[in-house]
């Protein structure tokens, strides 16, 4: 693994970001946006402080699945990933790039939407609202990683648009976003236990409620073994050699 | 994809592979680059495995359709993947001022023209000044001046030690290479240099010559079959 390679990717994924500032601004100010419709929805009933930590959660795996999916689809279809994969870079390296510059957007993003709930919007956090910043960043990867992988399974920008919807309503349906997830029957219960973005709601809630440390480093620890997992299934689709 | 193939390509030549659209250049380029993926027979490169790790600074490669980012500057591109191949920083104005790029480098690549375009690939290619050069079609679409520059880079570099290996479909290109294999269907149907080729098919110049071998290659599968 070099580092020079892993930072020259981190560089060029930002500036290829940069370099489209309607998506920056998107990035930032529609979870911003969502957030306040939530809590003037929401006003005076207290129930903002139920859903608020959830959209923190869930926005960010919604808007980087996006973003990585299509570029990175952009990418293997432009022969440019081919190019790449000429050149002394190895997939963990560029996978690492990746990750490490959705990441800096994720945190970015986090640290606004984060500041905005806190803030203006009054979230009641009984958490750390450093820890729930840390919480979305991870989700931010899991949209990333799984993002990269289904970028495999699309051969248009538009199948892999579509992919949101199917791998993520589900998620968000059985995540325990609706119906707490103790509510539901053991079928439901089973299917939502294998989703990763329970998880990332579990974890999300055990913040603002201020549950113990361990309630949220432990669904926590499970979205970043599926954040691994993803690499390892999305590096085995970045084939050097094609027919 | 490829019938019985065998072909040396010398080192410190430029050899041009040479055919009709679809015949197999791009095919074969992959496979020397170490892209392709291969069923059957090997590929050797600078005495290694096609593609192998410590290849990947020495073997340099040019896409047909120029393999950058649109949404980055061309002196961007440039310094990304001089930073990948660990080429020195100098390397992307020495190679904007060989391709006639230096106007353009702070250029978006995707308000590029066609030729500067191509010109940006090459470019992109030349950094780390690489012992293998494999260009596909470096040339199409490009005026007449500036294909007469590109050949004379190709054979500074080729003086400079290099091997260059470069697909065309246009046949006065093939004129100006060192060897020539000319490919028809997956098969190399002759091979030598342009003077040899033009002996063997009896022709005076390349597109005569082309079609002279064609046809006896055509006549010869079909006895055979």
């Amino acid at each position: 693994m070099s580092a020079r390679r892993v930072l020259a990717t981190w560089a060029r994924v930002l500036r290829q970001l940069r370099a489209d500032p309607r998506s920056v601004v998107l990035l930032l100010v529609a979870p911003s946006a969502l957030l306040a419709l939530f809590a003037w929805l929401f006003e005076g009933t207290g129930r903002f402080g139920r859903v608020g930590p959830v959209v923190l959660a869930l926005f960010p795996f919604v808007v980087m699945f996006l973003v990585t999916s299509v570029t990175v689809l952009r990418e293997r279809r432009s022969g440019m990933l081919e190019r790449l994969l000429t050149t002394p870079l190895r997939r963990g390296e560029l996978l690492a790039g990746y990750a490490l510059a959705f990441g800096t957007a994720a945190l970015v993003q986090a640290v606004v939407t984060v500041a905005l709930a806190v803030g203006p919007l009054g979230l009641e956090v009984s958490g750390s609202p450093a820890l729930l910043a840390l919480v979305a960043v991870v989700d931010a990867l899991l949209g990333t990683t799984t993002g990269l992988l289904a970028s495999a399974f699309a051969t248009t920008e538009f199948q892999a648009v579509q992919l949101m919807p199917v791998l993520v309503f589900p998620q968000v349906v059985l995540g325990g976003v609706f119906v707490p997830r103790e509510a539901m029957g053991p079928v439901q219960q089973a299917i939502s236990d294998v989703l990763p973005l329970s998880y990332a709601v579990q974890a999300a809630q055990a913040v603002a409620t201020g549950a113990s440390e361990g309630a949220v480093w432990r669904p926590l620890g499970v979205v970043a073994a599926c954040i691994l997992l993803a690499v390892a299934l999305g590096a085995t689709t970045l084939r050097r050699r094609t027919p | 994809m490829f019938d019985g193939f065998s072909l040396d390509v010398s080192a410190g030549c430029i050899t041009g592979v040479i055919g009709p659209s679809g015949c197999g250049k791009t095919t074969l380029l992959r496979a020397v680059v170490g892209v392709q993926r291969t069923t059957s027979g090997t590929v050797e490169v600078l005495g290694l495995p096609a593609g192998s790790p410590e290849l990947r600074r020495r073997v340099a490669y040019a896409t047909q359709v120029a393999s950058l980012h649109d949404d980055l500057t061309v002196a961007v591109n440039l310094r990304h993947l001089a930073a990948l191949l660990g080429a020195p920083r100098d390397d992307v104005d020495d190679m904007l001022t060989a391709t006639d790029l230096r106007a353009q480098a702070q250029q978006q690549v995707s308000t590029l023209s066609g030729g500067e375009r191509h010109r940006a690939s090459l470019a992109a290619a030349l950094l780390g000044h690489p012992e293998v050069l494999v260009l596909d079609e470096p040339t199409v679409g490009l005026d007449p001046e500036l294909r007469r520059d590109l050949w004379a880079l190709f054979r500074h570099l080729r003086d400079g030690g290099a091997t260059l290996l470069v697909s065309s479909h246009v046949l006065d290109e093939a004129m100006r290479c060192d060897d020539l294999v000319l490919l028809r269907d997956g098969r190399a149907i002759a091979q030598g240099t342009p003077r040899e080729v033009l002996r063997e098919a009896g022709a005076s110049d390349p597109e005569e010559a082309f079609l002279a071998l064609v046809a006896a290659d055509r006549a010869r599968s079909r006895s055979a079959s």
